[in-house]
């Protein structure tokens, strides 16, 4: 039985207040809130084991190097990825995608060549796409999303073809909810002879994931949207792939051997680790995934799947509301908006009452144009939100609606 | 705390724009993104000789963004180049607290907005369109 009041008392910022409101924290989509688990495993780390990793032979350089190299074995296996190898810690989600755009895409695309994304894209895995196309002479096109906010698997079946030499897409959308059916491109692709990205910014916080199953070659998620600290997240790739890439970054412990004029590089996956790296952040990432883990994903999912039917049935509730996605299958948020009230004046007003969502365009600039809109509001919840707050919500969108509505 | 943001005269001229719409043919045509969210305006003005004989805007926006840029054009309506440019100035000037918005100002509505400075960028971009367009 998920017990969600024994997870919230792990998350000492829920008791906060905002003006003499209790906290609704619905913007986890944007970051998540850290469990005391994971501030103890920083706080830990700095009090007593810090130390630069790798190369030091004292006592706290060994107990360092242990707990990042235990972070990444906690990690890859929070991913079912069979390879530690493979797993290479990074700034984030928008790095992981740059570092393949960089090392694979420069030295691998070629003019003519294609990457096939989808028209749901964060910036953050289009913008590196244009970049590398830009250099290259490769071309980007992009899979339809269809009037429900679903992929149309029919066209991905068209784009991807034999001049298709990667396909990369969200595994689960940051506006509409919806759930790619990404081992089905990743099959595609296979079958097109490219590679499969996928961003998982989006789901690996929220559902089970199984890379090998999946059947990517990348995937790219980011630690503080699932409970760890800013400045750290993944990207975990075939280690064959990773192998014949070119570095990313050059620099200190990537390297094998440095002549003046020329270098070899290290093993993976430090290859792809130059510089030092964000070690205490990694620890605490390894403490979220243990979190995570001890709570079990499937559990996670049930919960925020029940929430999310229920938010999104209580919004429906609300007269004149437009609701972005498709009905079913989707995460655990909800992107609308109201006729008469703008998204920022939603949220300016939600926020009076202590309640956190979003509003903007989500950094999906081209899907808001392909919805017909500039901005929308996203309420997006996480483990620990529950009915109450979503009735909460609920609650003050109506009275924001009469607020803006009294002017009329 | 609501009504010092959202203030009579803010919503009035959200709900009731003045000056909405393009001209063909302006002198000054400015598009503007904010790129926090997304929000669009679009300026437009005609001069006669030296002096703002007519200035509209269009846009999609939140009510900051929208009234801020209909209180705009009442306000540079047939002012001469240096007179709007000062106006600009002043009101970006009051929108960072460096100056104080006049009592009396139709424009001390946005006073509130200055608590904010998520919505200062939201108050600013139609004058800061007129401004790139001068």
């Amino acid at each position: 039985m998920y017990d969600v009041e024994k997870v919230r008392a792990n998350f000492p910022i829920l008791e906060r207040r905002v003006g003499d409101k209790k906290l609704v924290y619905l913007d986890n989509a944007a970051t998540s809130q850290k469990p005391r688990q994971v501030l103890d495993a920083l706080s830990e780390h700095y009090t007593e084991h810090n130390a630069n990793i790798h190369r030091g032979a004292h006592r706290l350089a060994e107990e360092a190097t242990a707990a990042y190299e235990g972070a990444r074995e906690k990690v890859a296996c929070f991913l079912n990825a069979a390879d530690a190898r493979g797993l290479i810690f990074t700034r984030g989600t928008t790095e992981s995608i740059n570092l393949v755009a960089h090392a694979w895409g420069r030295k691998n695309l070629r003019e003519g060549d294609e990457v096939v994304l989808t028209e749901a894209e964060h910036h953050s895995n289009l913008v590196p796409w244009q970049l590398a196309a830009r250099d290259t002479g490769a071309r980007l096109t992009f899979v339809p999303i269809r009037r429900d906010g679903t992929l149309d698997m029919e066209e991905a079946e068209r784009l991807i073809g034999p001049k298709t030499r990667l396909v990369a897409g969200i595994h689960a959308s940051n506006v509409l909810a919806t759930i790619n059916p990404v081992e089905r491109l990743a099959e595609l692709a296979h079958e097109a002879g490219a590679l499969m990205l996928v961003d998982g910014a989006q789901s690996a916080p929220h559902l089970p994931v199984n890379v090998e199953e999946l059947g990517c070659d990348f995937f790219a998620c980011s630690g503080h949207k699932m409970l760890g600290p800013t400045g750290v997240g993944v990207l975990w790739g075939r280690p064959q792939i990773l192998e014949e890439m070119d570095p990313f970054l050059g620099g200190g412990e990537m390297i094998r051997e440095v002549h003046l004029d020329h270098s070899t590089w290290n093993v993976l996956p430090y290859k792809f680790e130059a510089g030092t790296m964000n070690i205490a952040q990694a620890v605490g990432l390894g403490a979220a995934v243990d979190y995570l883990s001890e709570l079990g994903m499937e559990n996670v999912r049930k919960h925020e799947l029940r929430l999310g039917e229920y938010a999104y049935r209580r919004l429906s509730e609300i007269e004149g509301i437009t609701i972005y996605g498709p009905k079913e299958g989707r995460t655990g948020l909800v992107s609308f908006a109201l006729p008469d009230v703008h998204p920022h004046d939603i949220s300016q007003l939600l926020d009076e009452e202590g309640i956190a969502i979003r509003s903007g365009h989500h950094c999906t600039q081209p899907l808001m144009r392909r919805l017909g809109t500039v901005a929308t509001a996203r309420a997006s919840f996480y483990l620990y939100n529950t009915e109450a707050e979503v009735d909460r919500l609920v609650d003050a969108l109506v009275r924001a609606r009469e607020f803006f509505g009294a002017f009329a | 705390m609501m009504r010092e943001l959202y203030t009579q005269i803010i919503m009035d001229h959200y709900r009731r724009p003045r000056n909405r719409g393009e001209i063909e043919g302006s002198d000054i045509e400015e598009h503007l993104l904010n790129p926090l969210c997304g929000d669009e305006i679009s300026v437009y003005a005609v001069f006669d000789g030296d002096r703002v004989s007519d200035v509209k805007f269009t846009g999609r926006g939140c009510s900051i963004s929208q009234a801020s840029a209909s209180m705009m054009t009442e306000r540079l309506m047939g002012k001469s180049r240096g007179e709007a440019e000062a106006e600009v100035e002043s009101f970006k000037a009051m929108m960072v607290g460096e100056k104080e918005f006049p009592e009396t100002d139709d424009l001390a509505a946005l006073k509130g907005v200055v608590q904010y400075p998520s919505r200062i960028k939201c108050a600013t971009l139609s004058w800061t369109a007129f401004q790139n367009g001068l």
